[in-house]
């Protein structure tokens, strides 16, 4: 038990340096602008995580384990914990990291390294909606702001009543917003333990059932909770109040878009509506929710007409496209040459 | 909670919408208060007078109770500051329309017949300045994109306001119909004290101005 504590350590963590950072994704501007309170943002944040992981998790994580079928419980290891060493490392130097890219990154790096063939197809499916993902959400926010600015000035509500409609706003977006990064992101912290769960299904009466991967998408969403609460607030005064200044109106606008662009590449229920329909679904990949906001924010930037559009923070996110996977790979690498030839572990299974 | 957040939000507005209207009567009142003076109905005068310092004393205790509730509910996070400050600068409108009349009730100003068409115009410019930001101010709540027009209606009673009282200070102290140098001095004294109205109500249609840009979606 405890060796599968241990094993399973850096998942949680990768998921705790989610919570932390990814929590003000979606509540920074509220709490920042002390539209919500924080106590109020974290628990429905950490609530619909949960719920977005357990309920909605599995289509993003298959996609995952289609890139790499890691399958031994200490390469899992190794896996998450050099995505998560990339994640901070590139927290640091200030760049908008995604866990996406650096769990992909990893991923090829044990494929690498057990001589496992990369599915190309997976990869390029993968990397396609990192491009795309930010450009659906400028569309979306794009959109939704010139609609929101419509409305507000058609139906000449006042301030007062506009900012309690805001703050509901703020709320129900922001629980839709959790909800997908739960169901989008829960792949990228605990997808590369599933093909060595430790876990058994459970079943309670035929009423209640909950397979081994969710238990692990429960653990996951958990760590995820446990860094919302001990940690995004410090993250969430510095959304709110630096790098993107927003109202709290263009800020609904900006997690309404991004969140959409989550569940989009999450939900399965819509993938098989719009399969059985014979219409082109979205890929179920676990995307950056980061580069989500960056993009619906650039999105909002062009509807006021492209003014204020940081050129540096799209370079840079371009960047990470590169450079995130392949820190990762490189690192996940080295460390499972150390951990296969150091600590006599087992990484991979042929 | 969605009922919480209305009922707060729809208690403000009502007192915001109170506040405004008081302000739009101090600005009636003080006008009416000056032409009833100048044409000599001193009683009239005197309960205007009486209505004005009511006013005031209302306009403050709603203010005062607004910016508690803001506060108290933390509401309007972002806008708190600007929407306080347009409160107190609208009161200040209040506080120096009563002011005015203090001054005529105080000092009993005698006011020359060729002088008081002047007076009566000039306070009718400055009580429609108030009138016009307080259009403003209310734009500024429900729908921005017309503070710009009423903010331009504030100039042009400004300037017009200021044309006036020109024209009257240069009457008075031209004239040989009044005699003494203290009662010409006088006249520019009120003249100047009721054209301060218009330029308190141009001074807040500025604030105004950068308010709604901030306030754009």
């Amino acid at each position: 038990m405890l060796t599968i504590i241990f094993f399973l350590s850096s998942g949680l963590f990768l998921g705790w340096s989610l919570g932390a950072n990814d929590a003000a994704n979606i509540f920074g501007t509220a709490v920042g602008t002390k539209m919500i309170k924080f106590k109020t943002a974290a628990l429905i944040c950490s609530m619909f995580i949960i719920l977005g992981a357990v309920v909605s998790g599995a289509g993003a994580s298959h996609t995952l384990g289609e890139l790499g079928a890691v399958n031994q419980l200490a390469g899992a290891f190794i896996v998450a914990l050099a995505a998560a060493v990339t994640v901070m490392w590139m927290t640091k130097a200030g760049l908008p990291v995604s866990t996406s890219q650096a769990i992909v990154g990893a991923i090829i790096g044990w494929n690498f390294f057990s001589q496992t063939a990369t599915s190309m197809s997976s990869l390029s499916k993968i990397v396609g909606t990192w491009i795309f993902s930010p450009i659906l959400s400028a569309l979306f926010a794009f959109l939704f702001f010139h609609i929101t600015k419509r409305i507000v000035e058609r139906s000449r509500i006042h301030l007062m009543r506009l900012d309690s409609y805001t703050r509901i706003g703020l709320l129900v977006v922001g629980a839709f917003g959790s909800y997908s990064l739960g169901a989008n992101n829960i792949g990228n912290v605990m997808g590369v333990f599933i093909n060595s769960s430790p876990f058994k299904d459970i079943t309670l009466e035929g009423l209640f059932y909950l397979s081994s991967i969710q238990q692990l998408f429960l653990l996951g969403g958990i760590a995820i909770a446990f860094g919302v609460f001990t940690y995004s607030k410090k993250v969430m005064m510095t959304v709110g109040s630096g790098i993107f200044k927003l109202s709290p109106v263009t800020a609904l606008i900006v997690v309404l878009a991004s969140s959409i662009t989550l569940f989009l590449f999450a939900s399965q229920g819509l993938h098989n509506l719009l399969t059985s329909l014979n219409l082109p679904a979205f890929p179920l990949v676990p995307v950056s929710s980061s580069q989500a906001v960056v993009g619906s924010v650039m999105g909002i930037s062009l509807a006021k007409g492209g003014r204020n559009i940081n050129y540096k923070k799209l370079s840079q996110i371009s960047m990470g496209w590169i450079a995130t996977p392949l820190a990762s790979a490189i690192l996940a690498y080295v460390a499972l040459f150390f951990m296969q030839n150091v600590f006599m572990q087992s990484v991979f299974k042929l | 909670m969605p009922k919480f957040f209305n009922s707060k939000s729809k208690q403000l507005e009502g007192d915001i919408d109170g506040f405004l209207d008081r302000v739009t009567t101090a600005g009636l009142i003080f006008q009416e208060g000056v032409k009833a003076y100048v044409i000599g109905k001193k009683d009239k005068f005197e309960r205007n007078f009486k209505d004005i310092t009511a006013l005031e004393s209302d306009a403050d205790n709603i203010r005062r109770d607004i910016k508690h509730k803001l506060y108290t509910y933390m509401l309007i996070p972002e806008s708190r500051g600007d929407v306080l400050g347009l409160l107190e600068t609208l009161d200040d409108i209040v506080d120096i329309c009563e002011k005015v009349l203090e001054q005529f009730s105080i000092e009993s100003p005698d006011i020359p017949e060729f002088l008081k068409s002047d007076f009566i115009e000039l306070a009718e410019l400055s009580s429609k300045t108030v009138e016009e930001v307080v259009k403003a101010a209310r734009a500024f709540f429900r729908e921005i994109g017309m503070v710009s027009n009423y903010v331009n209606k504030v100039h042009f009673y400004e300037h017009e306001a200021d044309d006036v009282e020109e024209h009257l200070k240069r009457n008075a102290f031209n004239s040989d119909k009044i005699k003494r140098f203290s009662h010409k001095v006088h006249m520019r004294y009120f003249a100047e004290k009721i054209a301060a109205v218009s330029d308190v109500a141009e001074s807040v249609a500025e604030r105004l101005s950068v308010y709604a840009i901030k306030r754009r979606i």
